[in-house]
């Protein structure tokens, strides 16, 4: 590398510096503020120059890399850890993870707020596991999952409000509701491939919210249904002072009384049925109707010809994998004590969709990795408020640059033809 | 076994069989063969039931098929190795045969039939923990015959085995292919455009045009036909 390329790589960066400068410049250095009667413009330049200078080191570091013909280093980098993560470490990574997940309650820095954190990015896995059925395993790709997910919500609530029975009793009954409209969904779409798929699933997702939200008489419309009885510990309620005749939790284990325990409760109801999700789907894999999803998705002329009958698969495909929606949904709607068709929104479908796509499409670990991802990152930024949404596009858009195949995108170990690398 | 009468086939209201009149005796290995676009692979796709005849009739066995679903005729023992392969890139060789045995009885015989697939085609034996993708395609295709045969076919359907294949292992592929016939009693309904390799391996053979069978006899005449030598074995063929 010569002298003449290190200053035409200064050039270069100063123009690029120049231009951050005319767009952060009105952007971010004129601030309105709103001051008794009218606006005034506080100047905020100290931001604009730190913003003007990371675009010019940025271009720099970038220029002084290309000129060499390599790609950027700390990316490179970056993107060699994630490939070397193959599905052995996968698998250790795995078990870390589930025992992490066992003790994580009872870490001295975990409070609330990370418990209500990790019970969602729970939820979200199973969510994402429960979709790696139907789009990483059948390839059909359901942009409308999130209709599952609010099935076995509300027949959650329904079915606890009106007749009172206990979670244990209503949560397969809500896995069953979803699984028959999963079922229902199959039907029409037997005959769709890819992208008129994720068409019809998507506004299967839209037309029951919308009779969510109209079906007045029984879902309350958009106030929702509140009063939702709360989970118990094997028949012991979590409350400070239980019913007569009675004994609640505390009582029992002669604990003092915590709302902590509740939220405990829940986070290892959610992890174990996240397992059991994550079990099952790795189990049926090994059965000839996971290996028929598979092969589905290869390739549905040549299922045919081997006899096997696509109907039947698809359709288990969507009733196995709304089954799991179900539960997922059951556990919401207990978890919050009140749904409404607010939480059921298209952007939800669309997160889950994100998790699987960008776990790797079918791996089980990268659902997990990217649930984490996600999640997290959005969480972290909360205190943007609505700006922690450029974060979670960020985050999609660094993973599909980096790892375009999602982060985990290999099943299991190939053994390569002339030891050659792929 | 297998009688095929007066078949009409439609993509839409594109006719692309014309009354086919064809049948496959118990035992027998017979060769189609015919030009591009002649409607070959449309009366395997018909016969399998992927396709539906919109009139006509196939027999097999006694049995009237034209309205089955393709799971029910796979059910029956006709077994088709579809065109280009289509093995299941990215299940493994293992995987690919045991989804071949879905229709024998929930792959009950799994283990003894994998055996006789690997004595026929060792290579897959050595690389059955491989994915399919990673196949050379003659590899691909002794898969798809394997996994096809894993089913237990009475009838094997074959689309094309020579397609995009070294001529080396079309070679081994034909072998193979008289060996299924013989030694496992397996009856073979062979789609060819390498006419020459087709007619000499069938017992009897067909020429299809478009969408309409012209001549039949043994394999060995059509081979001395004049006007077959003409449109399908000069020039074009390679030995």
């Amino acid at each position: 590398m010569e002298i003449k390329d290190i200053i035409q790589s200064f050039k270069d960066s100063l123009f690029t510096g120049l231009i951050a400068l005319a767009l952060f410049g009105p952007i971010v250095g004129l601030r309105t503020a709103s001051k008794g009667e009218g606006l005034f413009i506080t100047p905020q330049w100290g931001v604009v120059f730190l913003l003007v200078g990371l675009c010019i080191l940025g271009r720099f570091l970038i220029n002084l890399n290309s000129a060499r013909k390599t790609e950027i280093t700390f990316f490179s980098k970056f993107t060699s850890k994630f490939s070397v993560i193959t599905e052995d470490k996968a698998k250790h990574f795995a078990i870390t993870a589930i025992l992490f997940a066992v003790v994580f309650p009872f870490l001295p820095f975990t409070d609330r707020y990370f418990m209500d954190v990790a019970i969602m990015i729970l939820t979200y896995i199973m969510l994402g596991w429960g979709l790696n059925i139907v789009v990483g395993l059948a390839g059909l790709l359901d942009l409308g999952y999130v209709a599952f997910y609010a099935v076995g919500a509300y027949s959650y609530a329904l079915i606890a409000t009106t007749f009172g029975w206990s979670f244990w009793i209503c949560l397969p009954l809500a896995g069953l509701f979803a699984a028959f409209f999963g079922i229902l969904l199959g039907f029409p779409v037997l005959r769709l491939r890819g992208d008129y798929l994720a068409i019809v699933t998507l506004g299967f997702g839209e037309i029951i919210r919308i009779i969510l939200i109209n079906w007045y008489e029984v879902t309350n419309g958009p106030d929702g249904i509140t009063g939702i009885p709360r989970p118990s510990f094997f028949g012991l309620p979590f409350k400070r002072s239980p019913d007569e005749g009675e004994t609640s939790f505390h009582l029992f284990f002669n604990l003092d009384y915590s709302t902590m325990h509740r939220i405990i409760f829940l986070y290892y109801l959610i992890l174990v049925l996240a397992l059991i999700t994550n079990y099952f789907t790795l189990k049926i894999r090994k059965l000839p109707v996971g290996r028929a999803w598979e092969a589905l998705r290869e390739d549905e002329i040549a299922c045919k010809s081997l006899g096997v009958n696509p109907t039947n698969t698809k359709l288990t495909a969507f009733a196995i994998g709304a089954m799991f929606g179900g539960f997922a949904g059951s556990f919401f709607a207990t978890r919050q004590a009140f749904i409404s068709p607010e939480s059921f929104t298209f952007i939800e479908s669309a997160i889950i969709v994100a998790i699987v796509v960008l776990g790797g499409m079918g791996s089980q670990t990268g659902v997990v990795l990217a649930s984490i991802f996600l999640i997290g990152i959005t969480e972290m930024f909360r205190d943007l408020e609505q700006y922690r949404m450029i974060a979670f596009g960020g985050a999609m858009v660094l993973i599909m640059v980096f790892k375009p195949k999602g982060i985990l995108a290999n099943r299991k170990p190939t053994i390569l033809m002339h030891g050659e690398k792929k | 076994m297998l009688k095929i009468s007066n078949v009409e086939t439609f993509y839409g209201k594109i006719q692309a069989l014309r009354g086919v009149d064809l049948d496959v005796n118990d035992g027998e290995i017979v060769s189609l063969i015919g030009s591009n676009g002649a409607g070959k692979s449309t009366l395997l796709m018909t016969i399998s039931g992927v396709n539906k005849a919109k009139r006509g009739n196939i027999v097999f066995n006694g049995k009237n098929i034209e309205n089955q679903a393709p799971h029910k005729i796979v059910d029956m023992g006709i077994c088709q190795v579809p065109e280009g392969r289509r093995i299941f890139s990215r299940l493994t060789v293992e995987e690919n045969l045991r989804l071949g045995s879905h229709a024998n009885e929930k792959g009950k015989y799994f283990e003894n039939d994998i055996k006789e697939v690997y004595d026929l085609f060792p290579v897959l034996s050595d690389r059955k923990t491989q994915r399919g993708g990673t196949l050379s395609g003659g590899e691909q295709q002794m898969l798809a015959i394997g996994r096809a045969l894993m089913s237990k076919p009475k009838v094997l359907l074959l689309d094309e085995p020579s397609l995009g294949i070294a001529p080396k292992l079309v070679n081994q592929i034909f072998v193979s292919i008289k060996n299924i016939n013989k030694e496992k009693n397996v009856t073979i309904f062979l789609v060819e455009q390498n006419a020459k390799k087709a007619l000499e391996l069938a017992d009897r053979a067909y020429v299809l045009v478009n969408g309409k069978v012209t001549i039949k006899g043994p394999g060995q005449e059509l081979l001395k036909n004049k006007d077959i030598r003409a449109a399908y074995l000069e020039g074009g063929a390679k030995n």
